[in-house]
């Protein structure tokens, strides 16, 4: 082993998954053989935005030759959910938006049970639908979820019955009323977003097999294989110790793959033909409406300040738009809340934050999580402020931004970051106060800067474990519960595992793909940029508990205490006696006592768990509590951009981020994330999910729906890190991977307001609308074609 | 209705029997077991399925498989030779130009059309080349990057 590496942390080590993803060797679920046996499963979806179903007619369907199944809403009424359970697991009574899971078919090949599927006759009556989540939480707005009271939930989101409102968070800090008087100049606007997918390239995909002896497993493209577990075995009344998860290397999560969404359908319909697998591959289409998409925003602000720039009040309404179930949103209306003022010290605070049932798809988690669709307003506001009382927008940020040991809007006490770092890094990246100078004449440039925050946002109590085992040879391998989404989780796990113990990177496998809930440790979900943080903690200790065993044995060995010893580089060795033991056998195998007189140790393996248990409850009417959160990630962006006035078409520059990470584990694979999520962030502004006025998709495929390719990327993504370290985490680490695309949006419309003056309030932008921002008088827009190339007669 | 087509994938020979309406990707996937080429979309839009045909990219999923009777496919499974990376691979591990690694052999393959018909392209030319394979990780600077550098090395 020519090429090791000792100290791993810090270190930009190769990732320990590159190889196989170069290769094509890398599985996903959807390249899982399970030979002739497997039967396919296709969907049956709703086609309207509201309605009851007041009859299924199966019996077409079934007489198709190599049908083997056809299950409904009426074989498992029973409700999905894990934090409102407010959904069936195919609609029973009612249908909620355009795609919902209404019936599964089960047949001999995907041709057979798409052809069937269109035979089965489902007999609606439509109700009036509700869509813009602002109309919908008023009174007398249709009704999506009568039941709603009577659905479990957990403790901490407060739904209002009779209403489509399912989750209603209120921040109460101090007394807008009074401070308005106080404001030099205040500022309000309305600011909102579509829902957007989140595109992964991989589309959901599982397979499900319900055995007669009762174990039910299911492999599926997940960033939760524990929650998906523990939710399929409440729902199906199954026990968690006979339900099986097991996930391979997921194709793109972002947070669509969080939770559960058609797993549970594929369980049941493996159910109706129990011993046999089941298959269902979601195409391009139904993943961008029949999965999860962001929710929709529509956002109210009105935000003050005094003559010196200092922010005196914020006075904000939320109301996102959940799509037809809420489960996963209502945690994001709630966080939404708990961070209302975005990332600035404000002494007066009125938030209310809703999620609302509309009839469009479900709203659920994204990367950001809530962050990206508040700040899309509050950056744009700053910006606003700062203009109005005569201040360079980035010294408005350095003068209000949060600042450790600050008490924030919650009555929490910030932990340690530096917001002033980050703006400082990106400001000089972007060239703050150079002059921005168009390339050419029919051009208008413009700089733009954004500021964020975001907190893991999860239940109080979300654990992870870990194991460290070693292997005759030293090598050892590490067992975590993690999920591999790209981001790197498991170098990251290698790296820790190798710096607690003191051996050298290349020692270190990573024993996690697929993360099987019968084998892997506990993890309780991939999100929330949680992973670094929470399973490094428990991969540290583990590892400390794996050297702890080791040291014990050698200093037995040697007769010398273990506060002496230390393994550096693979070899234990003793600051006393300057004795060196290798790892090598001793792992597995132990040591003799003089004389072989018997041996000590035993193979090593090492546990570890971490569980936040330090986050308090907030009071329902107030928004305040000791400590809503575990930590926040702050950052800030920059963005360098140019407008063709003749065209309205938007070329970004450069983008500059920097993002207080505490401790960089791999800093090129934060540099990675850092600029992925600037070009998603980009991408994002530029996105959004049209429907017709019944809520039917108008762009659900590539064609239709753009996301960024390789021609719109910048020439130059610069990043930055910052490092204050986290108490809690490992090594000072905290999570990167969704704040990279959080203020991205509004540092684009912010720099779009400095090259035009123009405020674009609505997402997404397009060439379009930029163009007729430009144009207000109107164009006359011709399709004659000029006299020289029409054709001639 | 069944033919009997012949190809060769990654030097290898092969006949199979295929159905008249299968496409490439599903005869790679489903028949072969070459995993490799992904279904993103099947509709040709993502590109996760590009393989090369006859030294050209296709999306898989657009070719009927009876028309690749007599082609010459690659497949990433193919790049590596004699245990030997191919200089892009090499290049994609060494810039952290892999995250999901979804859409990743589809890139590769993309990148080595490029690569075998212009040796030293362009940065605008590369871009250009995978105009047709969609990223939602990497933001595809990394990718270019690798691209670039893997081409001052073929």
């Amino acid at each position: 082993m020519s090429t090791e590496t000792g100290s791993p942390v810090g270190k930009s080590v190769p990732r320990v998954d590159a190889l196989e993803k170069v290769t094509g060797s890398a599985r996903f679920v959807d390249d899982l053989a399970f030979g002739p046996d497997l039967l396919h499963g296709k969907i049956v979806h709703s086609p309207i935005a509201h309605g009851l179903i007041k009859s299924i007619d199966i019996s077409d369907a079934l007489a198709v030759p190599g049908v083997k199944a056809i299950v409904t809403g009426q074989d498992n009424p029973t409700r999905l959910g894990l934090y409102l359970k407010d959904r069936f697991i195919f609609a029973y009574d009612r249908v909620r938006y355009v795609g919902e899971s209404v019936a599964g078919v089960v047949a001999v090949s995907e041709e057979v049970a798409e052809k069937a599927a269109a035979l089965v006759r489902v007999e609606y009556e439509e109700l009036e639908p509700a869509f813009d989540p602002f109309e919908a939480a008023k009174p007398g707005a249709p009704l999506l979820h009568p039941e709603l009271g009577s659905y479990d939930h957990v403790n901490f989101i407060f739904p209002e019955p009779g209403t489509n409102v399912s989750e209603h968070f209120k921040l109460r800090k101090g007394s807008v009323e009074d401070a308005w008087p106080q404001c030099a100049v205040i500022v309000e606007g309305t600011y909102t977003l579509p829902q957007i997918q989140h595109a992964p390239i991989e589309t959901h995909a599982a397979i499900a097999r319900w055995d007669v002896s009762g174990e039910v497993t299911v492999w599926a493209a997940s960033q939760s294989p524990f929650a998906q577990r523990d939710l399929l075995a409440q729902s199906l009344d199954v026990p968690h110790g006979n339900l099986r998860v097991i996930s391979p290397y997921v194709g793109g999560g972002f947070g669509g793959k969080a939770g559960i969404s058609m797993e549970a359908n594929v369980a049941l319909m493996a159910k109706a033909v129990k011993g046999r697998p089941v298959k269902v591959h979601m195409t391009r289409e139904e993943e961008f409406i029949a999965t999860n998409v962001r929710q929709s925003l529509v956002a109210t602000y009105k935000i003050g300040c005094d003559a010196d720039g200092t922010l005196l009040a914020m006075e904000v309404a939320y109301y996102f738009g959940g799509g037809g179930y809420n489960d996963y949103g209502v945690n994001i209306a709630r966080a939404a809340g708990y961070s209302c003022t975005g990332p600035y010290d404000v002494p007066n605070v009125r938030g209310d934050s809703y999620c609302v049932y509309t009839n469009h798809p479900i709203g659920s988690a994204m990367r950001g999580f809530g962050m990206p669709e508040i700040h899309w307003g509050i950056e744009q506001i700053m910006d606003q402020l700062a203009t109005k009382i005569g201040m360079d927008p980035a010294e408005f940020r350095r003068r209000n931004c949060v600042r450790t040991g600050d008490t924030i809007l919650t009555g929490m006490t910030m932990p340690d970051v530096d917001l002033p770092a980050c703006i400082d890094k990106v400001a000089q990246a972007i060239e703050w106060n150079a002059p921005a100078r168009p390339s050419s004449p029919g051009k208008k440039r413009g700089r733009g800067i954004a500021i964020m925050w975001k907190a893991p946002a999860m239940p109080p109590n979300p654990g992870s474990s870990a194991i460290v085992r070693f292997n005759e040879d030293a090598t050892l391998n590490v067992y975590v519960g993690a999920q591999e989404l790209g981001q790197g989780a498991f170098t990251v796990a290698a790296q820790m595992a190798a710096e607690a113990l003191g051996v050298p990177y290349e020692w270190v496998r990573v024993s996690a793909n697929p993360v099987d809930t019968k084998y892997s440790p506990y993890e309780w979900q991939t999100v929330a940029s949680r992973i670094t943080w929470s399973m490094g903690n428990a991969v540290r200790l583990a590892a400390l508990e794996a050297r702890t065993q080791i040291l014990d044995i050698v200093a037995q060995y040697w007769g010398e205490d273990p506060a002496d010893l230390d393994i550096k580089n693979g070899v234990v060795v003793s600051y006393e006696s300057e004795r060196e033991q290798p790892l090598k056998n001793m792992v597995i195998y132990g040591l003799p006592n003089e004389n072989f007189e018997g041996w000590q140790g035993g193979p090593i393996v090492g546990t570890g768990k971490f569980m936040p248990t330090y986050v308090t409850g907030l009071d329902p009417e107030t928004g305040q509590g000791t400590r809503a959160v575990v930590h926040y990630t702050v950052g800030a962006q920059a963005v360098d951009l140019e407008v063709d006035d003749e065209t309205g078409a938007i070329d970004i520059l450069r983008i500059a981020s920097a993002y207080d990470v505490g401790k960089a584990i791999n800093p090129d694979l934060v540099m990675t994330q850092i600029e992925g999520g600037a070009v998603h962030g980009m991408s994002s502004a530029f996105e959004g999910l049209r429907f017709d006025e019944r809520g039917r998709p108008l762009n659900d495929s590539f064609v239709d729906y753009k996301i960024a390719t390789a021609m719109d990327v910048p020439g130059a993504i610069h990043g930055d890190i910052v490092e204050t370290p986290l108490e809690d985490g490992p090594w000072g680490a905290r999570g990167v991977g969704e704040h990279v695309m959080v203020q991205t949006a509004p540092a684009i419309a912010n720099a779009l307001y400095a090259a035009t003056g123009i405020r674009f309030t609505d997402l997404p932008l397009s060439n379009e609308k930029v163009y007729l921002a430009l144009h207000p008088e109107g164009v006359e827009l011709s399709c004659e074609l000029p006299e020289q190339v029409r054709p001639s007669r | 209705m069944l033919h009997e087509i012949s190809l060769t994938i990654n030097g290898e020979a092969y006949t199979v029997a295929v159905r008249s309406h299968q496409t490439l990707l599903q005869v790679l996937r489903d028949q072969l077991g070459i995993t490799s080429p992904k279904r993103g979309c099947e509709n040709g839009e993502c590109g996760a399925c590009t393989v090369l045909m006859d030294g050209l990219p296709v999306n898989s999923c657009l070719v009927l498989a009876p028309e690749a009777d007599g082609a010459v496919i690659e497949t990433a499974e193919g790049l590596s030779k004699e245990g030997e990376l191919h200089p892009l691979q090499k290049a994609f591990v060494e810039h952290n130009a892999v995250q999901c690694g979804f859409c990743t052999p589809g890139m590769l393959m993309s990148a080595k059309a490029l690569l075998d018909r212009n040796p030293h392209p362009s940065e605008v030319e590369i871009r250009e080349a995978l105009v047709g394979n969609l990223c939602r990780c990497t933001g595809y600077l990394r990718i270019i990057e690798a691209i670039e550098d893997a081409s001052e090395q073929v």
